[in-house]
């Protein structure tokens, strides 16, 4: 009995320091899996009273999650997300203005113009199209150095690309081409493509992993993605198409009524370091802090050139305007969960 | 003393406290089974007709699933594919069947073993299998004359692999045994072998065609694992629900497709009922076991057919065994483990592992516990014979309700505002309640035939010794049922491993699952690991299986000598 009783004070006394020593911080995201364990560790070394949670899926997913839970909001922190989603779920007061430490280091052009920032970025991802050489060959394709060479015919059924519904990389393609050439051509561009496309596919990532095994030659994807299959030895060649390449900014904010707001602007605090962006930088070419970033390998050349003039204000304006109308034309091909 | 004892009115009878003890756990099974069962498909039900902030709207999110093409056309799809797959199954299977019991040829041990492997893998397995066999890259694409693997095609073979365990289990068990005098009959009446067939052996396993058929059909009209995988474009219901619900968090249309889900395999149930009822009655207790004799031209066909499938099944498992060993398909086929190391990939680990152990041990532990108890009340007790009936009837509904339907309406219910089980929501123990839900019936009918093979003098004999019921069910039922007890908690394992469809609305980052892993990588394009993962949940699940049968027949040898 007194055991009993030892062991249950020892008990309640553990649960009680664990739960002061450690804030569980739950942060949806939609960073690539494979870096969000190296995110993990580098916040937690810094801030060990920390314990990230990461809730990890599609930049849609994630916007849909949020936007189901509006009413009794599950997360803490949103970081990570396609600036469009956040501005959008931001005109919605989803969350919580903070100026972090040393927010003023970064590039104004990647933060809120608002005072103090609804949200803060952290970095560009970048489209590109991953093209496999040695399928390629095999089917005597040429290497497509345009967008728009994409709608040859020889192309039929030899391109995937991601679902823009449930796929950030997707939207920031539909939105970069709407914004280069405005609705009329975009939408006549996005029919040819439409019938040289094999699939759309739920992940961003996947077109580019597709093309890396040679299920397909061509898949429209993402800078990071391509740098990482070819450094991993698939033979693949990172291309980004001539007219321009869509970008989108992954950035961070707080939730507005979360319970753990002093961790949470812990969070924000490092995530706008100088040691994050360097952290940024190791798969990401663009960062939000200015002359921190060093050449990623494997990125295709003169990529940050190419960026288009990307409004977001307009992107996230008319988000679900694009996606209903994208849904509407070409829903057919896609794979579940869009 | 003694006499006045004696003479003494008798204070209260033991089976008066035996009864309430008993009419009290049956309420509390009854209990158990409506709030893991009814309440939660009753709350989904509600909110197929009501918008998303909970107004009444009547018929409006039927009207605008049927407005919408895109997603009323996955009802003729779904139909489709699972009736020619079905079709395909029962084909294959009954010839398999046939094979193994009703002609002489060799190695059937190893066949059987071979065809009940598909029990072991979950559905995604089949489909990732046929990426590689059959995708752009496919060793063997030249197999498909150019269609494409990805569609009905691939829906088609995959699930016929995952469901032909399942036909053959039922089918092998109509042909198992037969009536030799029928066939002697036959013989002498001057029929032809194909009339024979058809007259004897094809209507003799009739019933057990009809049940395996809609069995299969359900079962595969229900599975989204190998439509998610392999299906590209093609819409069917069961991965509209999981597109609607995970993709568009639209949780009111996720209830309308349910719905529609619940029709079919209500009917196939009601069905199978009705088949398994007739089967019974068929063979009389004069009949003369049927020992097939040699003939050589039907053992050629019967081998030629059995090796065919069984190849078929060893090389899929095999292709993903490889799949998930090649470094860098299908550029460098060297083997190495590095898929295995889950920590790259999308949304797999070996902490998911960790938890679908955790999960298959706790419903195999926790729910052969639940079920055998419920079945033993309403088997064995003497009490309240219309909440034993309700008991009966609640265990039954499980077969009828697709994995899908099932998780789904566990948000509903245990996600509702107000419900004081809120708390169980996003926990390892709300995964134990579904999966051992979602596995009630078979696990309960199982358990039921056990018991009935138990004489009831046990008990009679018991209550006349006034030993109080609980202690003959210790000492007694439970020692002499234990075969059947593991076989459930087996059951449950093997299918805790596997199962994705109810827990795919269920895992917290806490609780991500082995079986929802290899969707999930497989859905980032990890293609490799996912394969890898799969192969982890055959491996581990035939770990299982050979302890389980060593097991078994220890237990036969120390327990069972009375059935010698």
């Amino acid at each position: 009995m007194l055991f009993a009783r030892l062991f249950g004070a020892l008990a309640l006394a553990g649960v009680a320091f664990t739960a002061q020593a450690k804030t569980e911080l739950l942060v949806y995201t939609a960073v690539e899996a494979d870096e969000l364990a190296k995110f993990k560790r580098a916040i937690e070394a810094d801030h060990p009273d920390l314990d990230i949670k990461w809730v990890r899926d599609s930049t849609g997913i994630i916007t849909a999650k949020l936007l189901a839970e509006k009413a009794n909001p599950q997360a803490d922190v949103v970081w990570g997300l396609a600036v469009t989603s956040l501005k959008f779920l931001a005109g919605q007061g989803y969350f919580q203005p903070y100026a972090p430490k040393g927010v003023e280091a970064l590039d104004p052009q990647y933060v809120d113009s608002a005072t103090p920032p609804q949200w803060v970025g952290q970095r560009a991802w970048v489209a590109a199209l991953c093209f496999n050489t040695v399928e390629a060959e095999k089917a005597q394709l040429p290497k497509p150095a345009s967008w728009h060479d994409l709608l040859k015919p020889e192309f039929k059924g030899k391109v995937v690309m991601p679902n823009p519904s449930s796929s950030g990389t997707g939207f920031l393609d539909v939105s970069a081409w709407l914004q280069m050439w405005g609705d009329e051509k975009a939408w006549r561009y996005m029919d040819g493509l439409h019938e040289n496309i094999a699939q759309y596919t739920h992940s961003g990532s996947k077109p580019c992993k597709m093309a890396a095994a040679g299920e397909v030659p061509v898949g429209i994807s993402f800078a990071y993605r391509g740098a990482q299959e070819k450094s991993k030895g698939a033979p693949i060649e990172v291309i980004a198409p001539s007219e321009g390449v869509g970008w989108d900014l992954e950035a961070f904010a707080i939730v507005k009524g979360t319970r753990k707001l002093e961790a949470a602007k812990q969070l924000a605090d490092w995530s706008a370091s100088r040691k994050a962006n360097a952290l940024y930088n190791e798969g990401y070419a663009v960062v939000a802090m200015p002359g921190v970033a060093k050449p990623v390998p494997n990125y295709p050349e003169g990529i940050a050139e190419k960026m288009i003039q990307n409004d977001f204000g307009w992107v996230a304006k008319h988000r679900e305007m694009i996606l209903a109308e994208w849904a509407k034309r070409y829903d057919g091909k896609s794979e579940p969960k869009q | 003393m003694a006499e006045l004892a004696l003479a003494a009115p008798r204070v209260r009878p033991r089976p008066g406290r035996d009864e309430r003890l008993m009419g009290g756990a049956l309420a509390l099974v009854a209990l158990y089974l409506i709030v893991t069962l009814l309440a939660p498909l009753l709350l989904m039900l509600a909110k197929s007709v009501q918008d998303r902030d909970g107004a009444w709207v009547g018929l409006a999110n039927f009207s605008a699933y049927f407005g919408n093409p895109a997603l009323s056309g996955a009802i003729g799809n779904s139909l489709w594919v699972s009736a020619l797959s079905t079709l395909i199954v029962i084909a294959l299977a009954f010839g398999y069947a046939y094979a193994l019991h009703r002609s002489r040829i060799p190695f059937r041990g190893f066949f059987r073993l071979v065809a009940l492997l598909p029990l072991l893998a979950p559905s995604l397995l089949p489909a990732i299998a046929l990426v590689y066999l059959f995708g752009n890259q496919g060793a063997l694409k030249g197999w498909l004359f150019g269609e494409s693997i990805y569609g009905p095609i691939g829906i088609v073979i995959g699930s016929v692999f995952w469901t032909f365990p399942h036909a053959l289990l039922i089918l092998g068990a109509a042909l198992a045994t037969a009536d030799a005098r029928l066939y002697e009959a036959s013989d002498s009446l001057g029929a032809s072998r194909w009339r024979t067939f058809t007259t004897v052996t094809l209507s003799g396993a009739r019933y057990g065609l009809i049940g395996a058929a809609f069995v299969v059909f359900t079962l595969i009209i229900t599975d989204f694992g190998v439509p998610k995988v392999i299906g590209g474009p093609f819409n069917m219901l069961a991965t509209d629900i999981y597109k609607q619900v995970v993709g568009q968090q639209n949780f009111q249309m996720g209830a309308v497709v349910s719905l529609l889900l619940l029709l079919p395999a209500l009917l196939a149930f009601l069905v199978e009922r009705w088949a398994q009822r007739r089967q019974v009655a068929g063979l009389s207790s004069r009949a003369v076991p049927y020992r097939p004799k040699p003939r050589r031209s039907r053992d050629l066909v019967a081998l030629a057919l059995a090796v065919a499938v069984a190849a078929m099944i060893l090389g899929i498992l095999g292709m993903a065994a490889f799949a998930s060993l090649a470094k860098l398909w299908p550029y460098d086929l060297g083997l190495s483990l590095r898929h295995y190391d889950f920590s790259a990939a999308d949304g797999g680990s070996w902490a998911s592992y960790g938890n679908s152990l955790r999960l298959a041990l706790y419903t195999a532990l926790f729910g052969s516990l639940v079920v055998f108890v419920g079945a033993y009340l309403v088997e064995k007790s003497r009490v309240a014979r219309p909440l034993r009936t309700a008991v009966h009837l609640l265990a039954l509904i499980p077969m009828a309700v697709p994995g899908m339907v099932l998780g789904l309406a566990y948000i509903f219910f245990f996600n509702a505002r107000g419900n004081p089980l809120n708390f169980l929501y996003g926990g390892m123990a709300l995964l134990v309640l579904a999966t051992i839900a979602h596995f009630y019936t078979v696990s309960h009918l199982t358990a039921l035939t056990a018991l009935k093979q138990l004489d009831p003098e046990f008990e009679a004999v018991s209550a006349a010794l006034k030993t109080p019921f609980y202690r003959t069910f210790w000492r007694v039922t439970m020692p002499l049922c234990l075969p059947a007890i593991l076989d459930i908690a087996m059951y449950l394992f093997i299918n805790a491993m596997t199962t994705v469809s109810a827990v795919v609305f269920l895992y917290s980052p806490d609780t991500a699952l082995a079986s929802v892993a290899v969707l999930n990588m497989d859905d980032a394009g990890d293609t490799a690991p996912a394969a890898a993962m799969a192969m982890l949940i055959v491996v581990t699940c035939a770990g299982a299986k050979l302890l389980h049968l060593s097991l078994s027949r220890w237990l036969l040898h120390r327990t069972q000598a009375w059935r010698r």
